[in-house]
């Protein structure tokens, strides 16, 4: 536990910063993660040192810089364990790759009256896509609702799934209650039945080892993000056997074999999936986010998280006007929560005054935070920054919301800190 | 903690021409996407003029106590003088400066009155 938490927030430069007039806590990881020093400095020196364009040069600059860029697609082959680095495909964020999987796999696969699966704890970027494209297609769109404990209803999709299913989406980790779905047992009770699925690994990627050929999911999406790297850059990762049966998603250059004035023929993927020039200084940093999480390890980052949930937990839950949304038992990294009679935004507010940064709303998973019979949340989300000590003031923040709203609260009785 | 003033808290805890019209003349409903508050804005006119007005929200403080302190200020208003309510008027009646991120959740029940006059001239040139 040594190596996180205080120790590591020197390698991140923005921890630096004061915000009226207090150090900041930053408690808003599900939304995007802060930068280390190796991932802002690996940015500018691309710039400063071998900025070129890829794949069309054969100067000795465009030759690095292709090769940084194709070896992270390496590098994130391995990371993932996939089969090949030609199943990785970049994108310009998780939702972009979930979008390329709808305009191309799936709007060729699925026909009317087929069918494909989504559950209640979907973001809005693996969901909305797929209303769209049932519409389009006039397929049914079938959602795994949620057990009164806040995880998955397993049963209930079991009776979902029937040969009619082509396509079954799933987030790996809730961005607002933290559910970590049975993924590999789902995924295999969706291939019984024929259908692909696709995982939406954007909580859970930078957080807990993501094998993909364990999972044996068909696609599966993220962001850079979130886990340490530049924004801009998305992953998607398909199995190869379902890529080379894609068609391409965007034309032009880069994406192309040979073209003619009239016809053209299209690169082998993951190429024909990448048209124009690509986000090469991101993609390049995007290495060493990835190789800082793997020094530091994913056990001790788990590890971290659990410890940070379980005290947040345990500190919030000595107030007894707030409510936790959290599955009981679950480790994950995200704990939202609603404070009684006060507005989830008014909390944020509170928060930010004191350098606090939480999320407020409905975190871009509308359906999910209705189905809990609220109007919002409050969120704080941890990472391998945070200590024990950024909860003791997120505490100091609440009972400061305590004090403001007093006025408004039907009841008095706030419990210290302990 | 200059944003939460007691004149903004007791808005919030009290807030004034709450409920709903019988018969409006127009009513808005009105959503922040950004965080799911929500406002129903009815207003009754006769001969020009705002005879009364209501409103129904779930919120934060800052669209609760501003749609409050905004209904209070049209009373017996002429509707022509509505037309030139601002976004500066309604940060002058809450009297504080709203950070940008807050400002959607400031403007939200002017949002809905603008729409409910746009309404009401409609409704005349009928
Ligand atoms: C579960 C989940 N899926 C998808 C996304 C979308 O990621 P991005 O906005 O980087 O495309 C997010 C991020 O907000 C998320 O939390």
């Amino acid at each position: 536990m040594q190596k996180l938490g205080e120790h590591i927030k020197k390698q991140f430069p923005i921890f630096s910063r004061r915000i009226n007039g207090h150090p900041l806590v930053y408690l808003d990881n599900a939304s995007t993660s802060q930068k280390p020093r190796a991932v802002i400095d690996a940015l500018s020196t691309y710039y400063k040192t071998m900025n070129a364009n890829i794949h069309r040069g054969i100067h000795t600059l465009s030759e690095e810089a292709t090769d940084r860029y194709e070896q992270t697609r390496t590098r994130v082959a391995r990371f993932l364990n996939a089969a090949s680095p030609t199943e990785i495909i970049f994108t310009r964020g998780c939702t972009e790759s979930i979008n390329l999987v709808a305009a191309t796999w799936a709007a060729a696969a699925i026909r009317r009256d087929d069918k494909i699966i989504v559950s209640a704890l979907e973001h809005h970027a693996n969901l909305v896509p797929w209303q769209e494209l049932a519409r389009k297609k006039r397929a049914r769109l079938d959602i795994i609702p949620l057990t009164a404990e806040l995880t998955l209803d397993e049963k209930r999709f079991h009776t979902l799934l029937s040969r009619k299913t082509k396509l079954v989406c799933l987030t790996s980790q809730s961005n607002v209650l933290g559910t970590v779905p049975p993924l590999r047992r789902m995924i295999k009770a969706a291939h019984t039945v024929g259908a692909r699925v696709l995982v939406d690994a954007a909580q859970s990627v930078g957080h807990s080892r993501t094998n993909v050929h364990a999972l044996d999911c068909d696609f599966l999406a993220f962001s850079s993000h979130k886990m340490l790297g530049p924004t801009g850059v998305g992953v998607l990762y398909a199995k190869k056997e379902i890529l080379e049966m894609m068609p391409p998603y965007q034309y032009g250059g880069d994406m192309v074999e040979s073209v003619a004035q009239r016809r053209s023929t299209y690169r082998p993927a993951p190429w024909k999936f990448e048209a124009g020039t690509p986000n090469i200084a991101d993609v390049i940093a995007f290495a060493s986010a990835i190789d800082f999480l793997e020094a530091i390890g994913f056990d001790a980052i788990q590890q971290h998280d659990a410890d940070l949930l379980s005290y947040a937990r345990s500190v919030f839950a000595n107030y007894h006007r707030v409510q936790l949304f959290v599955p009981e038992g679950e480790s994950s990294s995200v704990l939202s929560f609603t404070v009684e009679g006060v507005h989830p935004h008014d909390v944020a507010t509170v928060f930010d005054v004191q350098a606090i940064a939480i999320r407020s709303g409905l975190h871009c998973a509308e359906p999910l935070v209705r189905l809990l019979g609220v109007e919002a949340t409050a969120r704080m989300s941890f990472y391998l920054y945070n200590t024990r000590s950024d909860i003791d003031r997120a505490a100091r923040a609440l009972e400061k919301v305590f004090k403001v709203f007093s006025l408004t609260l039907p009841r008095s009785g706030i419990q210290p800190l302990a | 903690m200059d944003l939460y003033s007691e004149t903004i808290l007791d808005h919030y805890r009290y807030p004034r021409h709450r409920g709903s019209l019988l018969r409006p003349s127009a009513r808005v409903v009105q959503h922040n996407p950004l965080c799911g508050d929500v406002i129903k804005l009815d207003i009754a006119v006769r001969d020009s003029k705002v005879v009364d007005t209501r409103f129904l929200g779930a919120g934060c403080a800052i669209s609760q106590a501003a749609t409050s302190l905004l209904l209070d200020s049209i009373q017996g208003k002429n509707i022509r003088s509505l037309e030139r309510l601002t976004r500066q008027n309604v940060i002058d009646l809450l009297g504080i400066s709203v950070s940008k991120a807050r400002e959607q959740c400031a403007q939200l029940g002017l949002t809905a009155l603008q729409k409910a006059i746009t309404m009401l001239k409609q409704k005349r040139k009928r």
